[in-house]
């Protein structure tokens, strides 16, 4: 039985399927010790270097506080005690989520840290600030308080003035809330796992003078700091 | 919600405004700590940093 089995398998040559390339690549380019790494380069012990990591920390608790405001609804965290804290905690979680992005980001451009093969660890770090930026507006829509009446209609002038009021209509409350709680969050998400993996793939981007006296380090600094 | 709170909540918000840039007390506060925690990150030390062979391996 076992040997009938094995003369009708189909057995294509490694590589040759679009798994296997994919998992040549993957190996290739993010082997266990480069994606989950328990050294670091010694430059990487500043404060400045922290603050991409206290980013996602503070996503983390968006997204967990956002689940919860999700199943409880409208009614709980409008009236409820503790509708109001999970609330606060949303709120303030995405204060700290922008205050420590805005950081990362100044950090980021000082250091010109897409030196080394790293543009598109830049490209989605801009993208994801971008896309955040379209998450945070659309929470502030759904508020549902004057506060966001104000923003609505202020907005629904200004997108209307550069020609996308048609398809997105801000002042829609149902798109509003489903942009916010589904669509986008998946894109700032899917942004944001895939810049953490570049970060893995091409290491901590070194301060600009740590290869001064290595010209050869410096053009290799993908596999020096990884 | 506590009446100091909603109070605040339903005024106008406080702005500063020099020449034609005009700002509210909350985005200037959120801008200069931003600046204050970036020169933090610059200037303190590290606690634990040790060099462990120099090659950035």
């Amino acid at each position: 039985m076992t040997a009938e089995v094995e003369s009708h398998t189909v057995a294509p040559a490694p590589g040759d399927t679009w798994t296997g390339k994919f998992r040549d690549r993957v190996a290739r380019d993010l082997p266990p010790d480069k994606l989950l790494p328990d050294r670091q380069p010694s430059y990487v012990a500043s404060w400045i270097y922290v603050f991409g990591v206290l980013t996602i920390a503070a996503l983390l608790v968006v997204v967990a506080t956002g689940v919860v405001l999700t199943l409880e609804g409208p009614e709980w965290y409008h009236i409820s005690d503790v509708g109001h804290f999970f609330n606060s905690l949303h709120f303030w979680s995405v204060q700290l989520f922008f205050i420590f992005m805005v950081v990362h980001l100044w950090g980021k451009f000082w250091m010109a840290a897409w030196r080394g093969r790293r543009a598109m660890t830049w490209i989605t770090g801009v993208v994801s600030f971008i896309v955040s930026l379209a998450t945070a507006f659309t929470g502030y829509l759904m508020q549902t308080n004057a506060d966001s009446q104000w923003i609505t209609f202020e907005a629904k002038d200004g997108l209307n003035a550069v020609g996308i009021g048609a398809w997105f209509n801000v002042t829609n409350l149902g798109q509003t809330m489903l942009l916010h709680v589904c669509t986008l969050p998946l894109v700032v998400g899917l942004i944001v796992v895939l810049h953490v993996l570049l970060v893995r793939k091409r290491g901590v981007v070194p301060p600009i003078d740590a290869f001064k006296n290595e010209p050869a380090a410096a053009s290799n600094t993908a596999e020096v700091t990884s | 919600m506590p009446p100091l709170i909603s109070a605040a909540l339903d005024n106008p918000a406080t702005y500063f405004s020099w020449g034609w840039l005009q700002i509210s007390v909350g985005n200037l506060i959120v801008i200069l700590v931003m600046f204050v925690l970036f020169i933090l990150a610059l200037v303190l030390p590290f606690p634990g940093g040790h060099d462990d062979g120099g090659d950035g391996s």
